[in-house]
């Protein structure tokens, strides 16, 4: 019973991760149609500027905020340099260009930090926190990790409801024709939801480092885990994404705790989620049920 | 000159064939290596531009069918110590049903969809290897014996050969792939791709072309993978990481997408631009961490200059200089030129600023 | 019915010179002139193919033309984009496409107001509001229900009110009446009238009802494969039987 606790604990934490790429990855997706490869890739950048920081700094705080902030310009960055070049031509390119810029970010990674494996700090504690006597199987860290994507996603999702530049994006993601018609800036706004994205990854990057240490290849496998997610809830859907996150982190954290030689079926036990979900609903969980065709 | 016959495209085989065997005589070991190397590849990336510049379907797993076929190869090799010959058909006979299984299961997927199964299927199945270490070998992985026959002699060098028989292999695929491709199934393949209710009201059945897609690319991944087993003498898991189907997926988008030729400008590209940065990178005497990255930054930074600069691909824009000196010739449809597949699901709203692509009122 | 009323402005609030424009390898604009008198009504008419819903984007700026001039007020604005005409003083209401539906009747119509300027006031925005809602109770009824759960005719309404926050001087409306019930459609064209007569707005009104376009229309312009091939006023196009034949359909 305690090994169940601990490991949907430490399944929602890593779930957290996985839901916050995947709401970058959707992000981008409704806004632009674009499914960014590069998103681990710019978060890994973004959590070695922090730890940069951090080293000159003393301060986690200062570069954690660095780092979103750092996620933001260079999503906004990359929009406008190379993404935007590759609107109007066939979609396939696009993809391609983001696999560019992700191979890109990672060399740029190993000549400006080096390749070697770097271990990231924590703000909170790492050890386990206990209730009575029984070890719980999850940290402070675990806890700020699920709060810190949580309270991000909720604002987010405010800003967006609530907010008139929420409204101009959610304007220019359902209908792009409509919003210049109206007057909405779409190019402009396709821009700042881009800088979300990288804001996103940022703090995926951020909250996973210390877990997986830091160096080139580290945010990989959380990108495939994470774009597995976006599927998973249907790419079109936020709220699909966090779902998809935590019913993955929770899957994978079962499977590996639980099957014989678990922790390397672990991206099998994925792809059998994948399929099944796939096979039921070709568009992911939440999307909308398609129209029956002739 | 179009390929639309096969005694052109048996006779373009022939030529390439001898302007190989001339090049793997006069050149070093190196560079024989380099042309097996760019042999290896062929065939996958040609499989996979067919699958999804012809077919519409994306894939970003085609390095587990290498894997498949580079260690069912091996397997035969080692335990069973069959002929290199059966054992590369049996290794395509496995490598179909593989393929068949997943094109049922991708047969309804579209777009990132797809894209995202296919982006698992290529970390799980290699993550196999490590899960049953008895039969894969995990890390170090099987290792394959494959020498020279003995009428070549004894002074023989094996990467002469290992060039020989990976560049028929490729170019005999790349044959059977033309075939495929003015045939009858490459008509419904560009047809489902292009408008699948069209399609299905015209009677072609939409789920078994889909599928057939997957089995051809697969097998020709499989193919390719058999090759590689032999050129580098190994098959361990680390080869075969999600880094290859990306390396493919490139070759076949940057040579340009749906086209056999382009399959050939995309594998060369991937083996020799790396090894050319290298060597740019060490003669310049940078630092090894520095200098092994740089050659990853350089690669990044070519794919996305090239997709920008000529987003039909190397074969497109050696078309389109083509036309400048010849003028549009409207008799070479060559299979690639075609609108590019569509990673968008179909009842989609157009991006921001696509305003003048509706049709006419 | 002549839209040089007496003491009005007699230049034309919307004048396209010359146009050509097209997708592609396609001219679906051949050199196209036209005139929209001011605070007037101009109906485009002629069969599907004819340009006429590619003479409304170019104006719009939803199309790029490759010649020829758009003059707003006298000034040249051709090739500007979308968002640039709607603050100059256009408004396109598309065909077919109008509502967002996954979007409340309250924040399509906050989408109509994106043009204004950023330092316009919140009291000015809600006052604009209330006055939409003031004058099309169907949608103060349903102001936060989702726009995907009105009707046709409620459709349409929103999408009138949504393009008159934008508070243009041009409108350019492309087919509002299609898919609409008899008695619906009516009422748009009543709406139409109300418009242009009371509130002076220069109206562009693309139709392939093109009897019941000139019942309203001051102003008529035919258009067959890019070309202008008729332009007069509203009752000499009607009555002319053999054009009507022939372009026309009734």
């Amino acid at each position: 019973m305690v090994e169940f606790l601990q490991f949907t604990l430490s399944g929602i934490a890593f779930g957290m991760i996985y839901a916050a790429v995947a709401l970058s990855l959707v992000l981008i997706w409704r806004g632009t149609r674009v499914l960014n490869f590069a998103q681990g890739g710019m978060a890994m950048f973004t959590t070695f500027v922090a730890i940069e920081v951090i080293y000159r700094t003393g301060s986690y705080w200062t570069g954690f905020v660095t780092a979103l902030a750092a996620g933001l310009v260079l999503g906004v960055i990359c929009q406008l340099t190379v993404i935007r070049p590759t609107m109007n031509k066939p979609p396939l390119n696009a993809v391609i260009v983001t696999i560019g810029l992700l191979i890109l970010i990672e060399g740029l990674a190993g000549i400006f930090f080096g390749g070697q494996y770097r271990s990231f700090p924590t703000a909170f504690s790492q050890t386990g926190l206990r209730i009575g006597g029984t070890p719980l199987g999850v940290s402070r860290y675990d806890v700020f990790v699920a709060a810190a994507v949580l309270v991000v996603t909720l604002a987010l999702a405010a800003a967006f409801r609530y907010t008139s530049a929420g409204l101009r994006m959610r304007a220019a993601a359902f209908n792009a024709t409509i919003a210049r018609l109206s007057g909405i800036r779409v190019a402009r706004v396709l821009t700042v939801g881009w800088g979300l994205a990288g804001l996103l990854g940022a703090l995926a990057g951020v909250l996973v480092s210390p877990s997986t240490f830091l160096y080139p290849n580290s945010m990989d496998t959380i990108f495939v885990y994470g774009f597995t997610a976006a599927v998973i809830g249907g790419l079109d859907s936020p709220l699909g994404a966090v779902v998809g996150g935590l019913l993955l982190g929770l899957a994978l954290s079962y499977s590996g705790g639980y099957l014989h030689n678990g922790s390397n079926l672990v991206p099998v036990v994925a792809l059998v989620i994948l399929v099944v979900v796939l096979m039921v609903r070709p568009g992911g969980l939440f999307s909308a049920t398609q129209v029956r065709r002739v | 000159m179009t390929m639309h016959t096969l005694p052109r495209r048996l006779g373009l085989a022939v030529v390439t064939a001898v302007i190989v065997w001339f090049l793997s005589v006069r050149l070093d070991t190196f560079r024989d290596f380099q042309i097996a190397q760019v042999a290896v590849y062929v065939p996958a990336v040609a499989g996979l531009t067919v699958l999804t510049g012809l077919s519409g379907q994306i894939s970003l797993g085609n390095g587990a069918f290498m894997a498949i076929g580079a260690y069912a190869t091996a397997l035969l090799l080692l335990h069973l110590n069959w002929p290199f010959v059966a054992a590369l058909v049996a290794s395509a006979a496995v490598t179909a049903v593989a393929g068949g299984i997943v094109g049922v299961a991708a047969a309804r997927l579209r777009g990132p969809y797809l894209a995202g199964l296919t982006l698992l299927l290529g970390v799980a199945l290699p993550s196999l290897a490590f899960a049953y270490q008895g039969v894969f070998g995990a890390d170090q992985g099987l290792s394959v014996t494959f020498t020279t026959p003995a009428f070549l002699g004894a002074t023989f060098p094996l990467t002469r050969w290992q060039a020989w028989v990976s560049t028929v292999v490729a170019l005999v695929t790349l044959v059977l792939l033309a075939n495929l491709c003015y045939s009858r199934i490459g008509r419904n393949w560009r047809a489902v791709r292009d408008d699948e209710v069209a399609a299905a009201l015209d009677g072609v059945n939409v789920a078994v072309t889909r599928t057939l897609a997957f089995v051809v690319s697969a097998v020709c991944a499989g193919l390719a993978g058999s090759l590689l087993a032999i050129v580098t003498s190994l098959v361990a898991p680390g080869a075969y990481t999600i880094t290859l189907s990306i390396a493919l997926l490139t070759a076949a988008v940057i040579g340009g997408l749906g086209s056999l030729p382009g399959a050939l400008w995309g594998s060369l590209l991937i083996v020799l631009l790396p090894t050319y940065v290298t060597d740019v990178a060490t003669s310049h005497g940078l630092s090894s961490s520095v200098g092994s990255n740089i050659p990853i930054a350089a690669y990044g930074a070519v794919l996305i200059l090239v997709m920008l600069a000529f987003p039909q691909g190397i074969q497109g824009g050696l078309r389109r200089l083509l036309t400048l000196f010849t003028g549009p010739d409207a008799k070479t449809r060559i299979p690639g030129d075609a609108p590019a597949p569509h990673v968008t699901p179909q009842a989609d709203e157009a991006p921001a600023s696509q305003t003048e692509k509706e049709g006419t009122s | 019915m002549s839209s040089a009323a007496a003491g009005q402005d007699t230049s034309p609030a919307l004048a396209v010179e010359d146009l050509v424009a097209g997708y592609g390898g396609v001219i679906a604009l051949d050199r196209v002139s036209i005139t929209a008198g001011t605070a007037a009504i101009t109906a485009v008419l002629g069969a599907n193919g004819a340009g006429k819903t590619t003479l409304l984007r170019a104006v719009s700026g939803m199309v790029r033309p490759r010649r020829g001039r758009v003059l707003l007020g006298g000034a040249d604005l051709a090739g500007r984009s979308p968002e640039q005409m709607v603050r100059a003083g256009v408004a396109h209401v598309p065909e077919g496409q109008g509502v967002i539906p996954e979007l409340t009747v309250e924040e399509n119509l906050r989408v109509g107001m994106m043009s204004w300027p950023p330092r316009a006031r919140r009291t000015e925005r809600t006052a604009a509001l209330d006055e939409a809602y003031g004058r099309f109770q169907p949608l103060a009824d349903r102001r936060r229900k989702l726009a995907a759960t009105l009707s046709g005719g409620e459709r349409q309404m929103l999408v009138i009110a949504r393009a008159l926050l934008a508070r243009p001087r041009v409108l350019l409306l492309d087919e509002p009446s299609l898919g609409l019930a008899p008695r619906v459609m009516a009422q748009v064209m009543d709406l139409v009238v109300q418009l242009s007569r009371e509130h002076g707005l220069t109206i562009v009104l693309v139709e392939q009802n093109a009897r019941s376009a000139l019942a309203i229309a001051d102003h008529g312009v035919v258009l067959n494969l890019g070309r202008v091939v008729a332009s007069a006023d509203a009752a000499t196009l009607a009555a002319d039987v053999a054009l009507r034949h022939h372009y026309l359909g009734f």
